[in-house]
């Protein structure tokens, strides 16, 4: 195994697709000449050439709807929003076409499309290179949504995003992309969409994250554990389709919920997490579910004190998971 | 541009046999033919919607004659119903999709004239005005991608979508790539009720080809011959490596938008009238009558027979059953519709 950070990661599937598929294509802003804003994809347009690795102007609505096109007429394509916060102009193209191809042809069209994107913040982004997009799409249905947290899952999942017969936005968090590192198993291998991960097994609270958080989560737990509680930490890895077995069997057991996550609460993933829990386990509960996001303001602040109390922190978290337990 | 009307002593044939021409000729009137029915259809509360191309005919049998079937891709629009009729669509295909029935091409899902047929080519399309355009040039890459020349995408739209982002960005990666692509305007002058001179400071579309760095050409689209010979080119440029073209094809609405619109409310009836004297159909008839390449007593039976495929389409797809209401969640995903696992 070697010992990778996520964008290693990324870099590293992505380059396997392109060597054992030709169908495969890479299409954004400076993914050649440049290799990705982050050098994600460096050095691919000399091994691959441009016809896979393409520059494209600057038109994110085309990138997507010019992917939609080739992956309607067999190809696999992978197309690239720079930053998340700039994928508005092809919401049209992956809500209203990309999203819509197989329901409204029956199945006669598809879309097989990987559409990667960086999103997130804590990194002196300020309004437009922060964001988090998820709860814009993920009540789309059509699209899958998958925002992996480690390196061994950015692998296994973008692997099965790039096999998967329909449309999927892939969110990589990046703050992660070279803060997190992890051993990432060599060879091929996939993870299933839909499947959580429980990264730290606990009796008095389940924890729900995905993302940067996750992390954030794991650390603020392990501070609780220092005091004696015990708390459980679940990693989502796909939005949608979501995993609720694994999320209720959690709940069913430390009869606690709380769900972190760095996009503001009202009409969040944590909302409808709460409602499935409350649909589906409320009398399990002993506790009202509680949800630790970020403040209802547009986007994240440059300044540094605008950027720190819109984002949460391990102690933070470690405050809102000790009022849990103790409820 | 000079709306010369097809004087019969003057009828250019540009190579096309009387075989080819009266294969025009009949997709023009099925065209009309089929719309009326959905008019009707419409009236007698047997269908919700309904909507009609009369005026583009002649645009859409030309491009369809210029298209090869099984080889090259179409990316219509809605208003395309002889378009899609052209390259091999059915009359009972196309009753199935104003009935929404189960059997039709998007199961009952999509308004009328939005099929979806890999058979045909002919590509699944949204009502959004202009999202089409990327999947086309998406298309046209993919051809490039593969090396498959002498295959080409045709891709249609209205004067409306030129004002659209993605209009602009099509045509623009396009001819960076000179993509094997033939972008086909049918400017009818109105997009539901707004003119032109409302949607753009300079009307002529074509002009803005030289802005991208492609050929722009100009039509006049009540001329079916005309339009065949400016596709047929265009498309053959496209297929042989000479990159992208703009057609710009000058016809006009006659109708309403839609029979939920009613454009006495914006233009009036003496416009239309005008306009009318242009009709492609009955000028199409006359020529070809005149040209000795069908007799009167043929277009009679001609359009007999469109008739009754007509009624013998509507009888068959109004008996066919809905889609059934589980049908609903199916080709969601590939597999089992489930937003949680
Ligand atoms: C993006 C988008 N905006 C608005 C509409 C509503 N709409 C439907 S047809 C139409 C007019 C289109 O005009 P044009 O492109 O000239 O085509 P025509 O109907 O004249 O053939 C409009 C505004 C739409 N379908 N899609
Ligand atoms: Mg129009």
């Amino acid at each position: 195994m070697a010992v990778m950070n996520n964008v290693e990661a990324v870099r590293a599937t992505l380059h396997d697709a392109l060597a054992t598929d030709d169908r495969t294509l890479i299409l954004g802003e400076d993914v050649g000449n440049r290799g990705n804003v982050f050098l994600i994809t460096k050095d691919f347009i000399n091994e691959f050439g441009p016809e896979r690795i393409i520059d494209t102007p600057i038109a994110e609505a085309s990138i997507v709807g010019i992917a939609v096109g080739m992956a309607m007429e067999g190809l696999r394509p992978i197309a690239e929003i720079q930053f998340a916060d700039f994928i508005y102009p092809a919401f049209n193209q992956i809500v209203g076409e990309a999203a819509k191809t197989r329901y409204r042809s029956n199945g006669e069209y598809t879309c097989p499309l990987v559409i990667r994107t960086p999103y997130g913040g804590g990194v002196r982004g300020a309004l437009s290179h922060s964001v988090s997009i998820e709860a814009l799409f993920y009540h789309v249905p059509g699209l899958k949504i998958v925002a992996p947290a480690f390196p061994a899952d950015v692998k296994g999942l973008l692997n099965t995003a790039i096999d998967d017969p329909d449309p999927v936005l892939f969110l990589e968090h990046k703050k992660t992309y070279r803060l997190i590192k992890g051993e990432v198993p060599e060879g091929h291998y996939t993870i299933p969409l839909g499947k959580a991960n429980v990264l730290k097994e606990g009796s008095q609270l389940t924890v729900v994250s995905y993302g940067l958080y996750v992390h954030w989560a794991l650390e603020a737990a392990q501070m609780l554990n220092d005091d004696g509680l015990s708390v459980e930490v679940i990693d989502l890895r796909s939005i949608r389709p979501m995993d609720r077995g694994t999320i209720l069997a959690s709940v069913r057991k430390t009869r606690k919920l709380l769900i972190v996550h760095e996009d503001n609460k009202f009409g969040g993933i944590g909302a409808e997490i709460s409602a499935m829990v409350a649909e589906e386990a409320l009398f399990d509960l002993d506790a009202p579910i509680r949800r630790h996001c970020a403040p209802d303001v547009p986007a994240m602040g440059y300044a540094l004190p605008l950027e720190e109390e819109y984002l949460s922190s391990p102690a933070k978290m470690a405050d809102a998971m000790r009022e849990m337990v103790r409820f | 541009m000079p709306s010369s009307h097809t004087t019969p002593s003057t009828f250019d044939r540009a190579g096309l046999s009387g075989e080819q021409l009266v294969a025009m000729l009949r997709t023009m009137l099925m065209q009309r033919t089929l719309e009326s029915r959905g008019f009707q259809l419409n009236r007698q509360g047997k269908i919700p919607f309904a909507s009609a191309s009369e005026g583009h005919e002649a645009v859409q049998a030309g491009a369809a004659m210029a298209f090869v079937a099984g080889s090259d891709i179409l990316v219509p629009y809605y208003r395309d119903l002889g378009l899609d009729l052209g390259i091999g669509l059915s009359p009972y295909e196309v009753l199935l999709s104003l009935f929404a029935r189960a059997a039709d091409q998007s199961a009952g899902r999509q308004f009328p004239h939005h099929y979806a047929s890999k058979r045909l080519g002919l590509h699944t399309i949204s009502s959004v005005i202009a999202a089409q355009l990327p999947h086309a040039v998406g298309a046209a890459y993919a051809l490039a991608y593969r090396k498959e020349s002498g295959r080409a995408v045709l891709v249609t739209f209205g004067d409306g979508a030129t004002s659209e982002g993605e209009w602009h960005e099509s045509l623009n990666f396009s001819a960076v790539h000179r993509l094997p692509i033939v972008f086909l305007c049918e400017n009818n002058e109105w997009a539901i009720s707004t003119p032109l001179d409302r949607q753009m400071g300079q009307p002529d579309l074509w002009r803005r080809a030289a802005g991208y760095g492609m050929p722009g050409i100009v039509v006049n689209g009540m001329d079916p011959v005309a339009c065949y010979v400016a596709v047929r080119d265009a498309l053959d440029r496209a297929r042989s490596g000479g990159g992208a073209s703009l057609i710009e094809a000058k016809c006009y609405r006659f109708l309403s938008h839609t029979t939920d619109d009613d454009d006495r409310t914006y233009r009036s009836p003496q416009e239309v009238a005008q306009r009318r004297k242009d009709d492609p159909v009955p000028r199409f008839e006359e020529s070809l009558v005149a040209a000795g390449i069908l007799t009167s007593a043929e277009l009679a039976s001609l359009k007999a027979t469109i008739l009754a495929e007509t009624n013998e389409a509507t009888d068959r797809a109004e008996a066919m059953a809905y889609p059934k209401s589980e049908e609903i969640t199916t080709n969601v995903y590939a597999g089992s519709h489930e937003p949680w696992r």
